[in-house]
């Protein structure tokens, strides 16, 4: 297949659209956001919800009670997806839907929790409207907020000076994500989507006969409104098993880059709000910097993959088109790929099973990084800032200092918790892995033999263990085996992570701020964006090259 | 405080030998320490400490290292049970790692016991002349040298005993001296030849034991135990034997240590993978992958690096009581600098004359250089050489001229030449403060035009307000009216070079604070012309302290010197505190460092030194983890390509087989340690410049040269090992 001028043309005026938009929106939402979670006032409907239960919005939380209050409503939210998954046939609007099995419940219920939204089931077969709103839905807009909220308190952390390690309070910080930025930028969007062909109802899937006499299966449901938020929370659960493949979903190119649009909206414009909260904009700079620098390279590589086509049966086909959508093109889907994979999103536009070799080895990177490219929302901007003082150590000796970073000192505490964080995920992704390719239960999900099938394994504790969700397909993961491990890789890869960022953020909030002087490593240049990305580059290839090799670069080579 | 103090202004003061307060001539020769290059000797001498550094005791500590251990360990027991010359060739090359660790450490500790064993020689044995007399005598008593002594070997003295030390002796360990004045020998410590001058009381009290005094005698009051003396410690630092790990070496290590966790994981779980490819692959082959990917170059040099930072204060005579402040010596954020000694030579010289109206220039100028002949305070003959380098007027005193000495009462000096002018009346001449000689004319009836009164007023304003000192030159011949000829400006004089040395130091971010006794006008003109960023001007000790604390409160971080007692209560609040050898036992305790030579511009070096500490770790750190990425290239093909024979093109180094290929990763990796040992020992090439300037040169000399360096050394590796028979 030739790669002609105008789909190279296409794939790069459809990018610097995306970029268009969102650098119209970046600093307005970006001082939003920093707004919302610095105004000491309530709104009227706020003050109500809090009374009702029964919080003090004002009370600073010190950090163990801030990761006590993310943990408590976690597990509380566990629960309740665990009971209404297992309970959905006594429940209405199950569209007469049967409970899930214990296994299938507890790994829906951690990853919506978690924000991974890694879907064992196919939501048109197994998931009635009930569990999608009350349950599913919820979860996307509150897990959402979990991650910005603790992102911000990390940013507290880096902005205060001297204070006995209080960061915010979580029900305060949780409520004001959802009431003032989740839920009035979901329901512009849900109307922009209906607009444009979702479908918003509840009805139930009816069965119609089609001219040719065969049955057809036309599915009902609340699908833009969940749209809107899977997109925007970095959720990336679909509401039908294509997810955004489906027309029902994403109906045209329009919407496919609106919805990418959603996915990197707040992870982006997080940074800005970081910027202005530590009182200095071009730190935020200098992190979009690197989050962006590694994303754009990622769209750049999957979409040459996939329009370049490189492989014997892409080859043989003209096009890498199997598994795409013919509605978005090669490029739609590979910009997409990029999008929700460097992003914690695990939406999917097309199959990522299908893409080449290569490019399915970028995704599957991508999610290698930690999901900061831009990242989740929050998650991406705190795995970011763990980096970006991973590098700052390294480098701040370097300039003959002993390292910090906005003004706090990285001592032998601070350099515990990241190396902690550090080593976490890929000790997850790894660890799983093996497990799974060792025994006969985790062989026995694997579809393909040799280097495919490895990927396909890594693939899913990577997207479980970075909370992406999004899957390889290939993979049958709806066993008991894969449920339980999966659901612990999520749960550890989500919580393990935040509890060590909010210890770091008690650390720095306590910590005086050092102020800058010309010895200080300036952490804004262009210098050290590139230090930052590069150190995330080294650190994850360093240690995923090897099993990398064996898949997704072994299969490339072949 | 009492260094900064104006001295009075002619007033005769003692010559001073070499003083602490007077500045020193550079030093460069070191007879004792010079050379500071590797040597084989020391090498060898280092070979001992090595094998005991392998001990896996000794290693628990630097888990990189300990699990290159491990590893070693394993690949013997595999290499025993199935022989081979692959095997054989491994597992030699992993103790090498092991050993070549080990001896980095104990390099840079032989080292500094070759410093110590000459420390020592100063150590032997002496014997005491002990004050026999009851407690309370030894502590209020006077004339004490009078009293009987008794010999006792040094080792048996006592904090609070008293010696006797006479001249041609050894003083038996350190102390104040309470009673009389002597010079010192103390180049045994400091290696200056010229000898100091000690005295009771005040702020040059303190001697050291293992010195030598050259004349007089001195009664001096021990306030160390044996075996805990300045050079006792000394010798502990640099052996290392009492060396902690400082913060940013843990939290160094911690880092190190996640990423051996890593490199473990992924080189644990590989072998799963690999079993599920279809290719197990030898536990040989994983343990030469694991540590070839660990840091070991960084893991084994990185506390090399700290024991040599160590000696490079030492070999510049400074003693630091723990590496924590040589670490903070790098973040220091604010110097404080006293004026006298550090910023100015000290001494005021003559820098001008200026003439009231109907002065000619030559006649005031050879007046002032009259009155200064006999002068001997610095102050006078500066004048003379000021006279002398423009008249040419080189005339000697005439027969029968008179010093008239400063007294504290007239506040002025002079001459009085018989003969005068017409060869009958005296000629009086006299120079001194501006009030004091404007006194003394006007006794004489002198009357001065309001011209000249306006001249004379301006002079001494414009004078004081650039830092000078008016020195007012008046004569009278016979009984007449005085006639006041003018003033001569005399101007402390900034050292050379040090505005330059300012300049550099607030381009790497510090900024220089100058502390002084003398009023603001004087002090901020000092200060303008030495380039400092900020004045303390009529500082009292309070003053010193509530500045370096508010600079704290800020977050900063605050070096000073000093040597006086009063100076102790700073010297303990400020992060870094260099105490002057010169200085008191108070000042001493106080601080952090000593300084042996009592220089105070000396705090400079010291926060270079403490840089380039720091950017020695950081850019060994980068090279070992850059180095990484030529090994995967080197070992990853070789262990995956019969497998998957696409992956023989990464083997861009087209090394010549597989087992070669891993064999020449494992020698690099172990070779580059000792590669790298001179320069942990020396340290990184450090010149001040900003934080972004020193950035971007370590990246590109140790970043992307850790890229690229192992590529080419694996290559040329591998085109020696290649030529083993059976590989």
């Amino acid at each position: 297949m030739s790669v002609t001028t105008s789909t190279v043309l296409a794939a790069g005026g459809q990018l610097l659209l995306l970029l268009g938009m969102l650098a119209a929106v970046h600093a307005p939402l970006g001082a939003y956001l920093a707004r919302v979670y610095s105004s000491p006032r309530h709104t009227r409907f706020e003050r109500g919800w809090y009374r009702a239960v029964r919080v003090d919005p004002d009370a600073e939380q010190h950090w163990r009670t801030y990761l006590l209050s993310v943990l408590g409503f976690s597990l509380a939210s566990v629960l309740l997806l665990f009971a209404l998954g297992r309970l959905q046939q006594h429940l209405p609007w199950t569209l007469g839907f049967t409970g899930l099995d214990p296994a299938g419940a507890w790994n829906t219920a951690v990853s919506f929790t978690t924000n991974t939204n890694w879907q064992w089931y196919s939501g048109e077969s197994a998931a009635g409207h009930l569990l999608q709103m009350a349950g599913l839905a919820v979860q996307n807009f509150v897990s959402a907020a979990v991650g910005m909220s603790v992102a911000i308190a990390l940013v507290r952390g880096f902005a205060r000076s001297g204070t006995d390690a209080r960061l915010g309070n979580f029900w305060t910080d949780l409520t004001r994500s959802v009431v003032r930025v989740l839920l009035p930028i979901s329901v512009v969007a849900a109307l922009v989507l209906i607009a444009n062909g979702v479908i918003q109802n509840l009805d139930p899937h009816t069965a119609v006969a089609t001219l040719e006499g065969g049955t057809q299966h036309v599915l009902g449901g609340p699908v833009a409104s969940q749209e809107a938020i899977k997109e925007l929370g970095t959720n990336g659960g679909g509401f039908f098993n294509a997810n955004s493949a489906h027309p029902f979903e994403n109906p045209n190119p329009w919407t496919n880059l609106l919805e990418i649009f959603l996915i990197l909206l707040i992870p982006t414009a997080l940074p800005r709000a970081f910027g202005i909260m530590v009182g200095d904009r071009r730190q935020g700079w200098a992190i979009l910097g690197a989050m962006v620098g590694l994303l754009l390279v990622a769209v750049a590589l999957t979409t040459w993959a996939e329009l370049a086509g490189p492989g014997t049966a892409p080859q043989l086909a003209g096009a890498a088109a199997e598994g795409k959508e013919t509605r978005f093109g090669l490029a739609g889907s590979a910009l997409f790929g990029a999008a929700t994979t460097g992003t914690s999103t695990g939406a999917v536009n097309a199959m990522h099973d299908s893409f080449t070799a290569p490019g399915g080895g970028v995704v599957l990177f991508d999610m290698l990084l930690g999901e900061i490219a831009p990242g989740g929302v929050g998650a991406g901007l705190y795995g970011m800032l763990v980096l970006a003082i991973v590098a700052v150590f390294v480098a701040g000796l370097m300039v003959g200092r002993t390292p910090e970073y906005l003004g706090k000192k990285i001592g032998i505490q601070e350099m515990t918790l990241v190396a902690l964080y550090v080593l976490t995920t890929p000790a997850i992704v790894l660890i799983g892995t093996a497990v799974a390719v060792s025994v006969e239960p985790g062989l026995a999900g694997v579809q393909e033999d040799g280097p495919h099938g490895l990927s396909e394994v890594l693939y899913a504790f990577a997207s479980a263990g970075n909370n992406n969700g999004s899957a390889f397909g290939g993979l049958t993961s709806g066993t008991p085996f894969y449920n339980t491990m999966l659901g612990l890789a999520m749960l550890a890869g989500r919580f393990v992570p935040i509890a060590l960022v909010l210890a770091l953020a008690g650390r720095l909030a306590s910590q005086r701020t050092v102020p800058a002087s010309a010895g200080t490593l300036p952490t804004h240049q262009p210098l050290f964006v590139g230090l930052v990305g590069t150190v995330a580059l080294v650190v994850v290839g360093l240690t995923f090259v090897p099993v990398l090799s064996l898949g997704p670069v072994a299969e490339s080579l072949s | 405080m009492t260094s900064t103090t104006v001295p009075p202004l002619t007033g005769p003061t003692p010559p001073s030998p070499d003083s602490g307060d007077a500045p020193r001539p550079p030093r460069d020769a070191r007879p004792v320490r010079a050379g500071r290059a590797l040597t084989w000797a020391q090498v060898r001498a280092a070979l001992p400490g090595a094998l005991r550094g392998m001990d896996p005791r000794s290693l628990w500590r630097t888990p990189v290292l300990l699990v290159v251990e491990l590893g070693a360990a394993a690949t013997t027991v595999l290499a025993v049970a199935e022989p081979s010359v692959f095997a054989w060739l491994v597992t030699a090359w992993l103790w090498a790692t092991v050993w070549f660790a080990a001896l980095a450490e104990s390099i840079a500790e032989a080292r500094g016991r070759a410093q110590a064993s000459s420390l020592r020689a100063t150590q032997q044995q002496t014997t005491a002349r002990k004050v026999l007399a009851p407690q309370d005598t030894l502590d209020t008593g006077t004339g004490l040298a009078a009293l009987p002594t008794a010999e006792v070997p040094s080792a048996d003295l006592c904090v609070g005993d008293v010696v006797v030390v006479a001249a041609g002796e050894t003083i038996p360990g350190d102390g104040d001296v309470i009673e009389g004045v002597a010079s010192v020998d103390e180049s045994a410590i400091t290696g200056e030849s010229a000898p100091v001058i000690r005295e009771s009381g005040g702020d040059r009290c303190a001697v050291t034991g293992g010195t030598v005094v050259l004349s007089d005698q001195v009664v001096v009051r021990i306030t160390t135990p044996p075996g805990h003396t300045f050079v006792d410690r000394m010798i502990a630092l640099v052996e290392g034997s009492e060396r902690r790990r400082t913060p940013n070496e843990v939290a160094l290590n911690l880092l190190l240590t996640s990423l051996t966790a890593v490199f473990v994981l992924a080189v644990a779980t590989l072998q799963p993978f690999a079993a599920y490819s279809g290719s197990r692959q030898d536990v040989l082959v994983l343990v030469a992958l694991l540590v070839c990917l660990i840091p070991t170059t960084i893991g084994a040099l990185l506390s090399a690096i700290g024991i040599a930072g160590m000696d490079r204060l030492v070999q510049r005579n400074v003693l630091a009581m723990s590496g924590r402040a040589v670490e903070a010596a790098g973040d220091v954020d604010v110097l404080l600098l006293d004026k006298t000694g550090t910023i100015t030579y000290g001494n005021r010289r003559a820098a001008a004359v200026l003439p009231v109206d109907g002065v000619a220039d030559a006649e005031l100028a050879s007046a002032a250089r009259l009155a200064s002949l006999a002068d001997e305070t610095p102050e006078g003959r500066s004048i003379v050489e000021l006279v002398d380098a423009r008249l040419q007027d080189t005339a000697a005193l005439p027969a029968g001229a008179e010093l008239v000495p400063f007294t504290a009462q007239s506040r002025m000096s002079g001459v009085d030449l018989p003969g005068g002018p017409d060869g009958l009346a005296i000629h009086r001449i006299r120079k001194g403060a501006a009030s004091a000689v404007r006194r003394w004319s006007h006794s004489t009836g002198a009357r001065l035009t309001e011209a000249q009164a306006a001249r004379l007023a301006d002079h001494v304003d414009v004078v004081s307000r650039t830092g000078g000192t008016p020195l007012v030159v008046a004569e009278q011949v016979g009984d007449g009216p005085a006639r006041v000829l003018g003033v001569v400006q005399l101007k402390d004089v900034v050292k050379q070079g040090i505005r330059a040395r300012f300049d550099e130091l607030r381009a790497m971010g510090i900024r220089t604070v100058m502390v002084t006794g003398d009023n603001a006008v004087t002090a901020r003109a000092i200060g303008d012309e030495a380039g400092v960023d900020e004045v303390l001007a009529e500082a009292t000790p309070e003053d010193k302290l509530a500045l370096i604390r508010r600079e704290q409160e800020g977050g900063r971080l605050v070096a000073m010197a000093g040597d006086g007692t009063n100076d102790a209560p700073a010297l303990a609040q400020s992060d870094v505190g260099v105490a002057m050898a010169s200085g008191t036992s108070a000042a001493k305790e106080a601080g952090n460092m000593v300084d042996l030579d009592s220089d105070p511009t000396k705090l400079i070096e010291i926060v270079e030194i403490g840089k380039q500490l720091l950017i020695t770790r950081g850019a060994l750190t980068t090279f070992s983890v850059a180095n990484d990425v030529a090994k995967y290239f080197a070992i990853l093909p070789a262990m995956f390509s019969g497998l998957f024979p696409g992956l023989a093109v990464l083997n861009v180094m087209g090394l010549s087989s597989p087992q070669s290929a891993i064999v020449s990763a494992v020698v690099f990796n172990a070779l580059i340690i000792l590669v790298l040992v001179p320069l942990a020992l020396r340290g990184v090439r450090y010149r001040p410049a900003s934080a972004s300037a020193l950035l971007r040169r370590n990246l590109l000399v140790y970043g992307v040269g850790g890229l690229v360096a192992p590529f080419v050394g694996i290559k040329l590796i591998d085109l020696v090992v290649s030529l083993i028979p059976g590989l």
